[in-house]
C-alpha cells in the first residue's frame, strides 16, 4: 500500500512540512502542488531526506518563476499527476 | 453491500481559532452512522483539541470535550496522537480529557499505509 | 477509476478551488469517472450563485457548472456547511424564513452522508484546502 502525498504550503510552514515527511513510507511520493512548490528551491530542498520521491506541478512552478531555478526532472503535468493518483492506493492532503 | 474502510481522519488543528476540530468530529460520527471502520489522527496542534478542561462558552462557542467523549458512545474507539506533538506542547496524556493512543512518526506512517482513505480537515 | 474530490477552501482567496477543478478535468481527460465534487467548510462559498469575476478572471461557480453540465457531474455542498454560511437554495431559505436564495444551479445542498457514501464508492478521495 503505498500513498500520494500532496502538500500545497510555502516552505515558511515547516511543521507542516515536517509532519508529511515523518508520515512517508518508504515506496510514497510527495507531490508540491500551489505554493508547496516553493519547496524545490535548493535551499529549502536540501532540508528534505535525499531519498524522498518528490514532483512538482508544473503549472504551479511556472506561474511562480520558478522555472528557471529548479530541476526540469522534478516537473510534472497534470495528466502526471492523475497517474500518481492511480499507481498510489490513497492520496493524503497536506495543508 | 461493500465491507467497510477503513477511513482514516486526520487534522493538524488547534480548536475554537478554527472550525476545523468541530468539522473533524461532524464527519466521525457521520462515517460512523455509515458503520465505516473510523479512526482519528490529531498531528501538530491537533492534539491541543483534545486538553481537558475547555470552557468555550466564554467565546460563545459548543464545548468540543462532550461531544468527543461521545465519540464511545458511537463506536469511535480509535483516536490516535501524535507522541512528538504533545512533547512539543509540554503536555502529557494525563491532561487529556480522553483516552489516546501515542503514536510515533514510525507508528503514524504505519496507520496511513494501512487506511483506505485519508480525510484532512 | 472513479474519483471523488473533495473541496475545502473558498474561491477568490485560495488557490484550492481551481486546482482541484483542474484535477477534475484531468481525470476525466483521462478517461476515469468522477463520482462527487463535495464542498465542505468554506468550500460551500463555490456555489454562490452571486459570484459575480471580472470578464478576464476565472469565475469558478460557471467553471464548476460547465463541467458538471458537460460531465453530467455530481456537485454537493454540505448542507449544514451551506447554511451556517449563507449559501441557500429555496427549500432552506423558506425553512429559515429568508426571502432569497443563492445556491447556483447544478450544485446541490446535502449532507455529510454524501462524502462518506463517496468514500465508500470511490478508489480515490483526493481533498483541496487551504489554511484555517
Amino acid at each position: 500500500m503505498t500513498t500520494l502525498h500532496t502538500l500545497n504550503q510555502a516552505p515558511s510552514n515547516v511543521n507542516l512540512m515536517q509532519s508529511c515527511v515523518g508520515s512517508l513510507q518508504p515506496d510514497d511520493t510527495l507531490l508540491l502542488i500551489e505554493d508547496g512548490v516553493y519547496w524545490l528551491l535548493n535551499t529549502h530542498r536540501a532540508k528534505l531526506p535525499a531519498a524522498l520521491k518528490i514532483k512538482a506541478l508544473r503549472l504551479d512552478a511556472q506561474a511562480r518563476g520558478l522555472t528557471p531555478l529548479v530541476s526540469e526532472v522534478d516537473l510534472i503535468e497534470m495528466d502526471e499527476f492523475i497517474n500518481l493518483s492511480v499507481l498510489h492506493n490513497k492520496i493524503v492532503s497536506w495543508f | 453491500m461493500n465491507s467497510p474502510k477503513n477511513i482514516l481522519l486526520m487534522s493538524r488543528r488547534a480548536p475554537y481559532g478554527s472550525s476545523a476540530a468541530r468539522d473533524l468530529l461532524d464527519i466521525a460520527l457521520t462515517c460512523s452512522v455509515f458503520e465505516q471502520n473510523v479512526a482519528l489522527l490529531l498531528l501538530d496542534d491537533g492534539v491541543l483539541q483534545l486538553l481537558a478542561n475547555q470552557d468555550p462558552q466564554v467565546i460563545q462557542q459548543k464545548n468540543l470535550n462532550s461531544l468527543q467523549s461521545s465519540l464511545s458512545l458511537y463506536d469511535i474507539e480509535k483516536i490516535y496522537i501524535d507522541a512528538d506533538a504533545l512533547e512539543h506542547h509540554g503536555l502529557s496524556h494525563s491532561e487529556l480529557h480522553i483516552p489516546v493512543t501515542l503514536l510515533t512518526k514510525i507508528e503514524i506512517s504505519q496507520l496511513i499505509a494501512n487506511s483506505d482513505i485519508v480525510l484532512t480537515v | 477509476m472513479i474519483f471523488t474530490v473533495v473541496v475545502h477552501a473558498s474561491p477568490c482567496q485560495n488557490a484550492a478551488p481551481e486546482s482541484a477543478l483542474r484535477y477534475c478535468k484531468a481525470l476525466l481527460s483521462a478517461g476515469h469517472t468522477l463520482h462527487r465534487v463535495f464542498f465542505y467548510r468554506d468550500g460551500v462559498f463555490n456555489g454562490n450563485q452571486l459570484i459575480s469575476s471580472p470578464p478576464d478572471e476565472l469565475n469558478i461557480m460557471r467553471a464548476w457548472q460547465e463541467l458538471a453540465e458537460e460531465h453530467s457531474i455530481d456537485l454537493v455542498i454540505c448542507i449544514a456547511a451551506a447554511i451556517r454560511r449563507g449559501v441557500l437554495d429555496a427549500t432552506e431559505a423558506t425553512r429559515y424564513e429568508r426571502d432569497q436564495t443563492n445556491l447556483a444551479e447544478k450544485f446541490n445542498l446535502s449532507g455529510l452522508g454524501q462524502l462518506v457514501e463517496a468514500c465508500i464508492l470511490s478508489d480515490r478521495v483526493i481533498t483541496f484546502g487551504g489554511q484555517g
